[in-house]
Order: C-alpha cells, then structure tokens, then sequence
C-alpha cells in the first residue's frame, strides 16, 4: 500500500516540473522526426575539381562522363594545381581530377594513358569511396573506347559479372537502419538521465531525509523510484512507434510483443544503473557529468553508429557492458528481420542480468543514514 | 572536480581508438558447388584480406537465410556450378554477393569490397593479353594516406567533449546559485551582473584551457594525429569554441531555474544534435537541405571543420577566417543574450 503513495509521489514531482513532461514526450518526436535522415553514411555529391590540361575532345568527353554519372558535382575548373588543392583545402572541393596535357596524344599513340586522382581522406571512406567511382568511371570509358577502335574479332573478354543481393532491406534505405535503433537512444536518454538525478536531487533539496524517518523500506523506495520510469519508458517507446509508423512508414516485421518485453527489461535495468549513480553521487552535478560519460560511451560502442565488428578487441569487449547494444540488436532484428523471442534468447537474458544486478546494487547502496 | 580533468581525457582515448566507420573482420560464407581453380582463388584472396575471415562453407543454399537470421555471417559468396567452365566457354561468370542490408552502409562497403578483390583477380586472368586504350589512374590520398579513422574522428571528439562539459559546468553552477537562492544575494550586491557571471565563468574557463592541453598532447602521443598546421591558431580557435561553449551555458541557466533542468538541457538535449549534426560522425554534404540548415547552427559543426584544416590538413589561419568569424559571432549572441536575461532579473 505504502508503494502506490510512493509512486503516486513520483509521479507528482515529475508533472509538476515544467520542463520533465515536455521532455518526456516532445524531444524523442522532434528527434525521431527530423534526424535519421542525417545519420546518413551514403556518399553522394561528392565534389570534384576539374584540371584539364588538355583540352581535347577526349578529355572534354571524360569529364561530360564523369559529370553525368550521378555521384559527383563539379565544383571547380581551374588550370593549375595549386588553385585545385586550395579549393580541396577549403572544402570547396573532395578530390581533384587532372588530365594532363598529352592525354589525347598518348591514348590514340601509345594507346594508354594517366590522369591523376587526388582524393581528400580526411573522411576515409568518402575519399576512399570517391576515387572507386572515379576510377570506375575511367574503366567504363576506356572499354568505351576500346569497343570503337579494336574490332570485334578480337579474343572475347572475361567477364565477371557480380550480382549484389541485399536482405532484409533491398532498397537500402537509411531510416529502417536508424529508426529503431534512435528508439533505443531515446529511451536510454530519458531513462537514464532522469534517474541518474533524482534521488541526488532529493538529497540537495533536503527532502530526502523526510523520506529516511518513515519506516519505507529500501526495496519499496527503489522500486518507487523506478516503476514511473518504466511507464515513461512505455510513453517514449509508444510515442516512437506512431512516428516510425506515420513518417517512415516502418513497421516491425516480427511481433510487437517482442520488442515490449525485451524493452521493458532495458528500461529496468538502465534506469537501475541510473538510480545506482544517484545514490552515489553527492550533487546532482557529479551524478550527471558521471551519467554524462556512461551514456556517451555506452552510445558510441553500443554499435548505433559505427559497426561494433570493426571495433579493435578491447573495444569490442567493452561493448558487452552496454545495455544499449543488446536492445539496439533486438530492436533491429525486429523491426527488419522479423526475428523471435527464441532467437533473441542471448540479449534477453542479458538485459535481464543487467537488470537484476544494477537494481540489487540500486538497494543495497541506498543508505538512509549518512556517514 | 577531478572528474572533470579525467573524463575528456578516457572519453577522448575509448574514441579515438574505438570509433572507426571502417568495416573490417566480417564473417564470410561460401557457397560453391563448382569447387574449381576459379572459385578456389577468388575465395583464398577473399580471405587473405583483412576484411574478411572465412566462417564456412555452406552446403546446402537453402540455408542462406538462416546464417542471416542467425546474424553471424556478413557475406555470403555464392558461384553457380561448373563456374570455371563456363567462364571458359562463354566468357561469361556469374557471382552473387549477398549481404545484410539491414545495415546499408556496411551492406554497400563489404560489396564494394568483394567487387574489387573478384576485378583484381579479373585483371590477372587478363594479363596475358595487353589491353589497348586503358587510363590508368594515377590515385594520391591527400592527408590520410593510411586512411585512418582517427584524423576524422579526432577533431569530432574534441568538438562534442569541449562543448558538453562546458556547457553543463555553467549551466549547472549558476543554476544552483539560482536554486539555493544564493543567485539573489550576488544580484543585489553592488557588484555588477555582468562581473558576476563573468567571475562565475573564469574557473571553468581555466578547467576547460587544462582539457584542452590534454587532449591535444594526447592526440598528438597517444593517438597519433600530427597537428600539421599552426598549433597557435589551433589553441586561438579552441579558446574561442571554450568561451562560445561557457557562453551557451549561461544562456541556458539564465532561461532555466532549476539544476536538473538546465544540466538536461545542457547534457542531454544537446547531445543528440552534436553527435548527429555536427559532422562528426555522418558527413553534413550528404544530409537533406534542410538539415544542413540545421546543422549551420550547432556551433561544434564550425569547430571541427576548423580543427580538421588545422590539425589534419595543416593549413594555417587563411583557411579558417569563416569558422572564426561564425564561431566569434556567436559567443558574442549568446554572451549578450544571456547578460540581458539576467539583468532583467534583477528588476
């Protein structure tokens, strides 16, 4: 009984604040609405400066190739080098393309000829990436010109012809990718900041020690503290689902069902994580710049962004202590692959571990006391 | 405090190693019923490489599926039969490079990957025969020629770690003042607002000049990456981005009157904008229109692209007269703004 006058405290604080109930429900809609369509790794518009020494209709025919294809943008024409690089170096530009002067003389003389590619890897996978298409390019339009000039009774070509089959998502769209596993970093937003400060804020307001003369038991607090949670965690999820269903049109592919049970065993145990650094922390400050690291780290490795598969060893171990990455993976196996409970056994009982680990923690460093 | 000098520090050394969009170490399946010198090759070079490691050979195709449901392979390779025969016969081959699309960025690196080793070893079929009309790209990789993560992801770290920390350290420290009531107090004191909040800053000013140093040293020790270009410029613009970050803090405290409130906005809600827009991680070229709009106004985008010339690039400060005038603009908007919100409280 004493519980649902707990919780029904929670809940109070939580509405009277202005600013919580908005950030419950209007920043994972913002986020969800507008952002996935930034976490965006295609490479498209690539921009290409143009060198053009030679001033054939060969190479004025390379560069009509190149500027049709669809990947680059020519950004800048210029005639010498230096001019090129400066606008690589002010980002006016990504690669440079120079045709040098003899480009006609040696490919119909010599039959082969150079142009010279050079590409900015700051980013390596753009510049890595770009300079492939370029090189792509001139492959095509050398066979191109191969097939005018040799005649046909020459020995046939070996050709390899590669057919790239994409499961789950064939059409490659971006947002299947990011939509469910934004869900995760919402809900590890919103329910691990706002635990991580509440019971410190409780202590700097003072009333706190109210709580610690009532004969409330340690088990009953926590898990006062960490029920409304879990019906936010609900609100947030649900919030996200419309959104993915209305914007993106994405549905999860396996049961629903799968993906409240799975999520509702992450909202206890990363809340449960909160509530331990609360109970730890002196000011609200230490609990989140403490809350603050955990999250960043938990993000970047949890493979949302970047595949945990490329991490070095160490990383990858790490990885494993992440909360969000179990959710993240069930949370896409879901939504594209359709997958089961069953098949989801390992990040299941993970979480579950979590859970029942973070929230015993939660208990037992929760002292009424102080010393 | 002290966790304030140590965070920057872990955060910076977890990312710089552990961040990388390279995709490398993907478990590889092989379906191959022609089991021919053909097949033979193109796997034993799959393999050789460091992107792929051989997980098995399937041999039932029915299967296929299922290694994807289960999740552990990344590739599967499938030849028809009698491949090397036919290659002969027709001149013609047929390879099919199944992938997990349900991660298209890794999806479009391991085909592309694949397709590069199967032409390579295409190429060397051919040698026999010399090629008439070829050009042949001559490939110079600016900056990065080893193409490491680091460069790119260095400058985004220290971008998203200096703006954070600086903003909850003012956010958080005038809002408690203002929530012990201790904020009235200063106010009424004949000592004028704008020393106040100027004096409340200065500490973490120094903190975050003693972060910066660290970070640097550790980029250029730990990590490896070289400050190429004018390390005094590097430090001039880091100062100011310190100083806009300190600025904004304000600017939230003085909005917000509790802690919580001003630390979730300065914490959480900025978190997500920086890590996403600010071109840290996802390239700001590729993003829609209206994105990039966005992505124009969160400061830390300015900062990296001013840190990548900097320190990867090696340029020195002609390169960088934009970053500096939008990144002063907007310390001295933000300064300003949040100097007449106090004020107005005072009355």
């Amino acid at each position: 009984m004493m519980l649902r006058y707990l919780i029904e405290k929670e809940f109070k604080q939580i509405i009277r604040n202005k600013f919580l109930p908005k950030m419950i429900v209007v920043f994972p809609l913002a986020i969800l609405f507008f952002l996935p369509y930034a976490a965006n790794f295609e490479i498209k518009n690539i921009n290409l400066s143009i060198l053009d020494n030679s001033h054939s209709p060969y190479s004025s025919r390379l560069i009509q190739k190149v500027a049709s294809s669809g990947y680059f943008k020519i950004t800048n024409v210029s005639d010498n080098y230096g001019s090129s690089l400066r606008s690589v170096e002010l980002d006016e530009a990504d690669i440079v393309l120079e045709i040098p002067s003899g480009f006609e003389k040696d490919l119909v003389r010599e039959k082969t000829a150079r142009v010279m590619i050079s590409a900015n890897t700051v980013n390596g996978t753009k510049g890595g990436l770009g300079s492939a298409y370029l090189s792509g390019i001139l492959n095509d339009y050398s066979s191109e010109i191969r097939s005018r000039w040799v005649a046909a009774s020459k020995k046939q070509d070996l050709n390899f012809e590669i057919v790239p089959q994409y499961r789950f998502n064939p059409n490659l769209r971006y947002p299947v990718f990011m939509v469910p596993a934004l869900m995760v970093m919402m809900l590890g937003v919103i329910c691990g900041f706002l635990p991580a400060l509440n019971i410190v804020n409780e202590k700097e307001n003072g009333t706190i020690e109210q709580m610690n003369v009532t004969p409330v038991k340690r088990f009953s607090f926590i898990l006062s503290k960490l029920i409304p949670y879990w019906f936010i965690g609900f609100i947030v999820l649900n919030n996200c689902f419309l959104v993915a269903w209305l914007v993106y049109d994405l549905t999860p592919a396996g049961d629903i069902l799968t993906i409240y049970i799975i999520a509702s065993v992450f909202v206890l145990s990363y809340s449960g994580f909160g509530l331990v650094l609360s109970n730890y922390a002196k000011t609200i400050q230490q609990a989140m710049f403490m809350m603050f690291f955990f999250q960043i780290t938990f993000i970047l490795i949890s493979g949302l962004y970047t595949p945990v598969n490329s991490m070095p060893q160490w990383a990858q171990f790490i990885s494993h202590f992440s909360p969000l990455k179990y959710l993240i993976i069930s949370m896409r196996s879901v939504y594209l692959k359709g997958s089961s409970l069953s098949e989801l056994h390992i990040p299941f009982l993970a979480l579950l571990g979590f859970a029942l680990f973070f929230n015993s923690w939660a208990v037992i460093s929760y002292r009424k006391k102080n010393n | 405090m002290i966790i304030l000098l140590i965070l920057p520090v872990i955060m910076l050394i977890l990312f710089g190693f552990a961040i990388t969009t390279e995709v490398k170490n993907t478990k590889l399946a092989v379906y191959d019923p022609s089991k021919d010198v053909a097949t033979r090759s193109i796997i034993n070079r799959l393999q050789a490489n460091e992107y792929f490691i051989l997980k098995k050979f399937i041999i039932n195709p029915n299967t296929i599926e299922d290694e994807f449901q289960k999740g552990e392979v990344g590739l599967v390779l499938v030849f028809p039969e009698r491949f090397y025969e036919n290659l002969l016969h027709t001149g013609e081959g047929q390879i099919q490079l199944i992938t997990d699309g349900s991660d298209p960025n890794t999806a479009i690196t391991l085909t592309n990957y694949a397709t590069n080793i199967v032409f390579a070893y295409q190429q060397e079929l051919y040698k026999t025969t010399t090629i008439p009309y070829q050009i042949s790209p001559e490939i110079k990789l600016l900056y990065n020629p080893r193409l490491k993560g680091a460069y790119n992801f260095v400058p985004g770290i220290m971008g998203m770690i200096m703006m954070l920390i600086c903003a909850m350290m003012t956010s958080v420290a005038i809002a408690r003042e203002k929530e012990k009531g201790t904020m009235e107090l200063l106010l009424v004191s004949p000592m004028k607002p704008i020393i106040v909040i100027i004096s409340k800053a200065v500490p973490y000013f120094f903190i975050s000049a003693v972060n910066l140093a660290t970070i640097i040293i550790l980029s250029v020790y730990v990590l490896d990456v070289p400050v190429a270009g004018s390390l005094l410029w590097l430090i001039i613009i880091s100062l100011i981005y310190i100083f806009l970050s300190l600025a904004l803090g304000l600017l939230i405290s003085s909005i917000v009157s509790l802690q919580i409130v001003a630390l979730l906005i300065s914490g959480a809600v900025l978190l997500i904008p920086v890590i996403l827009l600010s071109g840290m991680i996802f390239p700001v070229e590729s993003m829609p229109a209206l994105l990039q709009w966005l992505a124009n106004i969160v400061p830390a985008r300015w900062y990296i692209m001013a840190v990548r010339k900097l320190m990867i690039k090696g340029l020195d400060v002609t390169a960088i007269y934009k970053e500096l005038i939008i990144l002063s603009s907007m310390a001295l908007f933000f300064i300003i703004v949040s100097l007449k919100k106090f004020k107005h409280r005072l009355e």
